[in-house]
């Protein structure tokens, strides 16, 4: 118990931050037309590729000089997170592009 | 940038260290604009864009400002090579973001997810080594980051399979035991390593074996799951890939990744919950349950089918005041968006008031049907959701039904044996005349028996559905 008590205090930032982004997130997206729902998941996908600021910090800070299977993994975080950012928004574009369209 | 500022607990922090913290600020700000930009059709586009400044904001000042534990910038060899993965990642994301067909979205979603969480396990598993060992807190969300984003990874990979029509649902009886051992094994391990006083250095053996198990974790969770329920998976493992996003976050106390990933968390949760809703089911029995399979409607008298001839269908069509077109997936299997948004447009021409009414789990994901039918520039005013629609029904003057069938099922409102009991529908068989378009006399994804097709008002018009619409179009314009 006492553990647990140290870890809320030593994090607690943090889990202030997950606590009202919880909110936040719901908060937001309560109010979603079915029209979006498919944009708006994929926007939302590639938010969460993200990921790809731990995967910089990883391989910017990793070994060069010498060949390794960490490395290799690495990069391979890089690239799929990549994926993940640049395809994600991009297909989204292309959907909310063809909502646009019909406007007028 | 290497100017001094100050000193927090014995660290100095420069004006890069700031600038670096706030750009982070920057993004996430962007992030929550951007999502609730995107909520809203007229800013959605806009906010899509204000999302991704964020995140090129973020990926930037990383590059350029972040500094390891001993102060050490990322070096330029460093940054060419990361900005060459980046580059391959970009350029593969873009091209199928590009050429993608709008049918094949619910597999694109998966496959980018699938990527997301694969980053993000890879990014777990990587970080480990450097744990303290004994750090609990930090170890716990390292395992947690490498869990949840293997088996969103793996999960979505079998969806992907499985809306691509490459992977089969199998359901057997005992791999609901199975899948439950499968998980105990798997968040046994995981705390066994964060409870393990060793240090990381020896028990890289037990992180890539749970590496392995979450893997393996994955594909037998969504293995089971049918079709009908993909719309509620996708928006789980969505919401899975902002998780791990989140805990690898914590690794890196980095407030943008947390922020981002549990922004992303709870929007997938919402979307999932809102799908269960849509069905009527709980996500345990969705996750858990079979779907279809021992039906046990069979009501023995189902009266008879009635078909209808083209021309027949034509000219009902062209003396209707008030036409409600039903579509389902197999409209966007067939590929009979463009062709029915014809059909809509000289049925207009004609006088006649023509609408669509959109189940919220019709397609294979959450608003497919929507993006499908914009695709084929159906304006958005004439699409209508479920609830709106419904109380309007008895007004209506034919209802089409197009490759839909569960979602326009009586029986939920009045078999209480069915499996989609008390699901909400489209009320279809309220209207004055009903057309369903159908392949043949198949079930439907759910595989249960639909009282509408033996209604009286009811009449079939079989056939591939763009091969029939082609047909009624040429039809009507002989009238």
């Amino acid at each position: 118990m006492e553990q647990v008590l140290q870890y809320f205090f030593e994090y607690k930032e943090a889990i202030f931050i997950i606590a009202l982004s919880i909110f936040l997130g719901i908060e937001v997206i309560s109010k979603v037309p079915a029209v979006l729902h498919t944009p708006l998941m994929s926007g939302a996908n590639a938010i969460s590729g993200v990921i790809i600021v731990g995967g910089i910090i990883l391989v910017g800070h990793a070994d060069l000089s010498s060949f390794s299977l960490e490395l290799v993994l690495g990069l391979l975080a890089l690239i799929f997170g990549t994926l993940n950012v640049v395809g994600g928004f991009a297909v989204t574009d292309r959907m909310l592009e063809m909502f646009k369209k019909k406007k007028k | 940038m290497n100017k001094v500022l100050g000193i927090i607990n014995g660290t100095e922090f420069t004006i890069g260290d700031t600038l670096l913290e706030l750009s982070y600020l920057v993004a996430a700000l962007l992030f929550v604009t951007g999502l609730k930009m995107l909520s809203h059709p007229e800013t959605a586009r806009k906010g899509n864009l204000w999302a991704f400044g964020g995140m090129a904001l973020a990926m930037l000042t990383t590059l350029l400002l972040h500094k390891d534990g001993e102060g050490n910038q990322i070096s330029l060899t460093n940054i060419w090579i990361i900005l060459a993965a980046i580059g391959v990642g970009a350029a593969i994301g873009w091209i199928i973001a590009r050429k993608v067909k709008m049918t094949a979205m619910p597999q694109l979603v998966s496959f980018y997810n699938a990527t997301g969480g694969a980053a993000s396990a890879l990014v777990a598993l990587l970080e480990y080594p450097n744990a303290v060992a004994g750090d609990v807190g930090s170890i716990l969300v390292t395992v947690l980051g490498l869990i949840i984003g293997a088996v969103a990874f793996s999960g979505s990979m079998i969806a992907f399979g499985k809306l691509d029509g490459k992977v089969g649902d199998i359901m057997k009886p005992f791999m609901t035991y199975l899948n439950l051992f499968l998980m105990a094994l798997t968040l046994g391990l995981g705390i066994y390593i964060i409870v393990s006083p060793n240090p990381p250095a020896e028990m890289i053996w037990a992180i890539y074996t749970l590496l392995a198990l979450s893997i393996v974790y994955g594909v037998m969770f969504v293995m089971p799951i049918g079709g009908a329920d993909m719309p509620v998976v996708i928006s789980l493992l969505n919401s899975f890939t902002g998780i791990a996003a989140a805990m690898a976050g914590f690794i890196y106390n980095n407030q943008a990744m947390i922020l981002g990933g549990i922004l992303v968390g709870a929007a997938g949760m919402i979307l999932t919950v809102l799908m269960c809703k849509a069905m009527n089911r709980s996500l345990i029995n969705v996750i858990i349950g079979a779907f279809g399979g021992g039906a046990s409607a069979a009501s023995g008298e189902q009266g008879t089918i009635k078909e209808i001839t083209l021309s027949d269908a034509a000219v009902l069509m062209s003396y209707s005041q008030r036409i409600v077109i039903i579509p389902g997936y197999g409209l966007a299997v067939a590929q009979a968006q463009h062709i029915a948004q014809e059909l809509d447009e000289l049925l207009e021409g004609k006088g006649v008031d023509v609408k669509y009414a959109i189940h919220p789990v019709a397609g294979r994901m959450p608003g497919h049907m929507n993006v499908l039918l914009a695709e084929a520039d159906v304006p958005y005013e004439k699409l209508v959701e479920m609830d709106d629609i419904n109380p309007d029904m008895p007004n209506v003057d034919v209802a089409i039904v197009i490759g839909a069938n569960d979602v326009v099922n009586p029986a939920a409102y009045d078999d209480p044996g069915s499996p989609i009991y008390g699901m909400p529908i489209i009320d279809a068989h309220l209207a004055k005349n009903i057309i369903i378009m159908k392949r043949g006399m198949g079930k439907g994804y759910a595989g249960i028996e639909n009282a509408l097709f033996f209604n009286d008002k009811t009449r079939m018009l079989f056939g591939d559905a763009k091969g029939s619409i082609q047909k009624l179009v040429t039809e009507i314009k002989s009238i």
